[in-house]
């Protein structure tokens, strides 16, 4: 018990420390750097929303392009065509797009599984089409700039989009973890495990798993606002490129699906890899595909997995433990009861 | 009359994306997983086809001598070397790994054969045409299409129905577990399911190399309509298959004819509109094993 | 001559230990039938010995030869068949189809399609019916039948009367001696303790994942059964 305790209180430590870090960059770091961090950023958030989705819900989606490339199109609407704050028209992007996730649903909770991955993929498809197919509004396939967003100066702009990018993953990421803490959490975990389970014991299944996607997917759309904040123009064929879902899933399944920690080693192995094949960019995803390939047959727990089963090691602890006098016995005899009833 | 046209075109569309839907429905009635690279596959054969043509000299379709066996050996050892490995952790392994799959083909073919759109020479085949009226004729491929995609679902059929093997893959599909008892590998029979797939993954792709052009990028699309016939028709059934790939030609001709924009619009509305009213597609088959 | 030699087996569910060293031996052509409580190990001891559930100890040797943990589909084309627990019956397959994937490893012998149906004659006028649409003895027939498809040398049956009206019962073990007239060896899992040993000539009781008592039927004093069936504090 005690090297667990000291386990959390060094996750505290380090979330502290870069807290502190990130805080103070806007005084003294570089464009360069400003942007890099960002980058991370935005990319470890968008992980995490997925991980939240499918590593603790169960939900596979590869469609979340979608809802990016819906949220960075609701920021150009609302900025531009409203005349809305465009800061402030990020976090309003979310709120677009989450309006719009909770609908979807409807029809996609029809599919389960391997199908509901590809159902995801359908809609963002249509997503993007409806987007492409608006010439006259939404510039079509060439897209759009966010003209608002440069009356300001570029250091003043910089600064801006960074604070938003921390004030936001911050947000988001503080509610996935009080989230997986709370009562919801444990209930999507059960879902996940055997959704006829849950709902045995009373666990609202599909409001819950309703509840998790349309927060996720409107995360997404708040960082697909961010993002193209940051680029200052958008197109739907950049928006709604498959390869956001794909860098996503490979941050997670590289880091530890269903791991809070997971991801943020995900993200440093991407942006380590991204760097040293900067200018292959077919050879790169060659090899971020391949790497997903063999961690799901080697480690399917990911790296993150890895240190945790062999040190029992958790930084910023998400599960309930038993005390130890509580696990053994009773467990087995569950367990016998339900695969030898004879 | 235009209409009546229209849905014809609309049909004999279908027959392609019948032949793509039949690898899917497949492989999710006996495994209930889906392969995210069947697109990627059929862009992979078609390229394959044109290798085979330009360096042996064979015509396209005599291709499908060397092709066929290939693919199936390929589809084997897919499920054999990767998805076999992971079937007691749920369909999260397989949905990734198929996934990362598919962008390693895409890119793979990217670097191998350009961004270019490519087609198959199949000579005179591509312009012969039947007239059905003054203005109106049917193009001879559409058509041999149609006839090979209805065929592979028979032939298939048949097999299910009247077979040992056919039989020892519905029970596979129904309960892999007791059909070990029965002195049946259920990893051997997904094997074998997968390289029948991959060999119906062939022929489509000829059939689309040769109707269409395609690029190293057109695999995601390519599984959409597949996954849609599979919706539309209802998941794992054969039958379904047949009925789901005309309606979603049909549904694409007519957007289309309205606006060309809507072209691929048209299809994915008429998939939500099925997943809307009727859930589980038009004729259901597979019983869920969950 | 022993058809089946068990030596010391071990079994796990997961940290369970599910059988604790069980012995046993079979010979051709005899009825052994498994009793015990709730959980003592019996399905868990069929499930071991056709290789359905990995072994974790000890040996299992058919006509001399070691089969322990192979799998459950190369011994059933050794002559091992289990008519599982819940019977099992393939839902969107014929009644027919069921019995035909039976033979799937082609072994030959006395029983073949035509004499599964004379023995279960109900099945004829169901044999296009789904296996989804049987009631339970029409599955539980097909159940049995399809393993006799395989021309098993060791059938091994487990809870076959379980939740059966009782005249569909004695109508299965009427049957049971025809199957062991063709020379099958039975290992049998039964609640019922006197149907049990009406058909067996050998008993063996489990408790707690170990053999607690063996013999002859009639040999065997209540108490002392009393005692193997629900342990020492009775």
């Amino acid at each position: 018990m005690t090297y667990r305790l000291r386990s959390h209180w060094i996750g505290l430590v380090l979330l502290a420390v870069s807290i502190a870090f990130l805080v103070s960059v806007p005084a003294w770091g570089s464009g360069y750097l400003k942007r890099t961090i960002v980058e991370f950023i935005y990319l470890l958030a968008l992980a995490q929303a997925w991980n939240l989705m499918a590593g603790y819900g169960g939900m596979l989606s590869i469609g979340q392009q979608g809802w990016l490339g819906i949220g960075a199109y609701a920021l150009v609407v609302l900025a531009e065509d409203l005349g809305i704050n465009p800061f402030l028209a990020i976090p309003l992007a979310g709120l677009v797009v989450a309006a719009l996730a909770w609908p979807s649903t409807l029809l996609l909770f029809r599919l389960r599984g391997a199908y509901f991955a590809v159902g995801t993929w359908v809609l963002a498809e249509v997503l993007r089409l409806a987007v492409t197919a608006n010439i006259d509004w939404l510039g079509g396939a060439k897209g759009r700039s966010v003209r608002s967003l440069m009356n300001y100066d570029r250091f003043m702009r910089e600064n801006l989009t960074y604070i938003v990018c921390l004030l936001l993953a911050a947000g988001g990421l503080a509610a996935i973890y009080f989230a997986l803490r709370s009562k919801t959490g444990l209930a999507l975990t059960a879902i996940r495990d055997s959704e006829p389970g849950a709902s045995g014991v009373g666990i609202k299944v599909l409001r819950t798993k309703r509840f998790v996607y349309v927060v996720a997917s409107g995360f997404t759309g708040a960082l697909g606002a961010l993002i193209y904040a940051n680029l200052l123009s958008v197109s739907p064929d950049a928006a709604f490129s498959l390869n956001w879902t794909a860098y996503v899933i490979f941050i997670v399944v590289i880091g530890g699906v269903g791991t809070l920690e997971g991801p943020i080693i995900g993200t440093a192995v991407f942006f380590l890899l991204r760097q040293f094949l900067f200018g292959f960019q077919e050879w790169s995803l060659i090899i971020f595909g391949g790497i997903a390939v063999t961690v799901m047959i080697v480690a399917p727990q990911g790296l993150w997995g890895l240190v945790k089963q062999r040190f029992d090691f958790e930084l910023l602890p998400v599960r309930r433990r038993l005390p130890a006098r509580l696990i053994t016995e009773p467990s087995a005899v569950r367990a016998a009861d339900r695969l030898d009833p004879a | 009359m235009t209409i009546i046209y229209t849905i014809i075109n609309g049909i004999l569309l279908g027959g392609l994306y019948t032949l793509f839907g039949t690898g899917l429905a497949l492989t999710f009635g006996i495994m209930r997983t889906v392969n995210l690279a069947h697109g990627d596959m059929i862009v992979f054969g078609s390229f394959m086809s044109l290798l085979i043509t330009r360096f042996l000299g064979l015509p396209p379709f005599i291709s499908l001598v060397v092709l066929i066996p290939a693919m199936f050996l390929v589809g084997q050892v897919l499920q054999h070397a990767l998805l076999n490995r992971t079937l007691q952790q749920g369909v999260m392994p397989s949905v990734i790994m198929t996934f990362g799959l598919s962008v390693i083909l895409q890119n793979a073919m990217l670097l191998s054969f350009s961004a270019d759109r490519a087609s198959l020479p199949i000579g005179s085949l591509a312009t012969m045409s039947l007239p059905l009226s003054g203005d109106f004729a049917i193009g001879v491929l559409p058509l041999i299409n149609l006839a090979t995609a209805v065929l592979v679902l028979y032939l298939l059929h048949l097999f299910f129905r009247c077979t040992m093997m056919g039989r020892a893959f519905r029970a596979t599909s129904d309960d892999p577990t007791t059909v070990e008892l029965m002195g049946v590998s259920s990893r051997q029979m997904y094997a074998l399911a997968m390289g029948i797939a991959f060999a119906v993954i062939a022929v489509s792709a000829v059939f689309m190399g040769a109707r269409t052009n395609f690029s190293p990028l057109d695999g995601p699309a390519r599984l959409i309509f597949a996954f849609e016939v599979v919706i539309i028709g209802g998941m794992g059934s054969l039958k379904g298959v047949l009925a789901g790939g005309l309606i979603l030609g049909i549904a694409q001709a007519l957007g289309g004819a309205v606006n060309p924009a809507w072209f691929q619009l048209a299809g994915h509305v008429a998939t939500l509109l099925v997943l809307a009213v009727r859930p589980s597609g038009l004729f259901p088959e597979t019983i869920d094993r969950t | 001559m022993a058809v089946l030699e068990v030596e010391d087996i071990h079994a796990h569910y997961g940290l369970f230990h599910a059988l604790k060293g069980v012995s046993l031996e079979v010979a051709s052509g005899d009825v052994l039938a498994i009793v015990g409580a709730n959980g003592a190990g019996k399905s868990t001891l069929l499930r071991a010995i056709c290789g359905a559930l990995p072994v974790t100890g000890g040996k299992v040797a058919m006509n001399g030869s070691s089969i322990q943990n192979q799998p459950a589909y190369e011994l059933n084309a050794l002559g091992i068949a289990l008519v599982p627990e819940g019977r099992r019956i393939f839902p969107s397959l014929s009644v027919e189809d069921n019995l035909v994937l039976g033979g799937y490893r082609g072994r030959k012998g006395h029983w073949t399609l035509q004499r599964v149906y004379e023995l279960f004659p109900e099945l004829v006028k169901r044999r296009h019916n789904a296996g989804l649409d049987l009631s339970g003895g029409e599955q539980q027939m097909v159940a049995i039948g399809r393993a006799l498809m395989s021309n098993p040398e060791l059938i091994l049956m487990d809870e076959i009367s379980l939740g059966l009206a009782p005249i569909v019962v004695e109508q299965i073990y009427r049957a049971m001696g025809d199957i062991t007239a063709q020379g099958a060896t039975v290992l049998l899992v039964e609640q019922d303790l006197s149907r049990a040993f009406t058909v067996a000539q050998h008993v063996c009781f489990l408790l707690e994942g170990r053999v607690s008592l063996r013999g002859v039927p009639s040999a065997l004093g209540d108490q002392e059964m009393m005692t193997a069936y629900f342990g020492a504090s009775v």
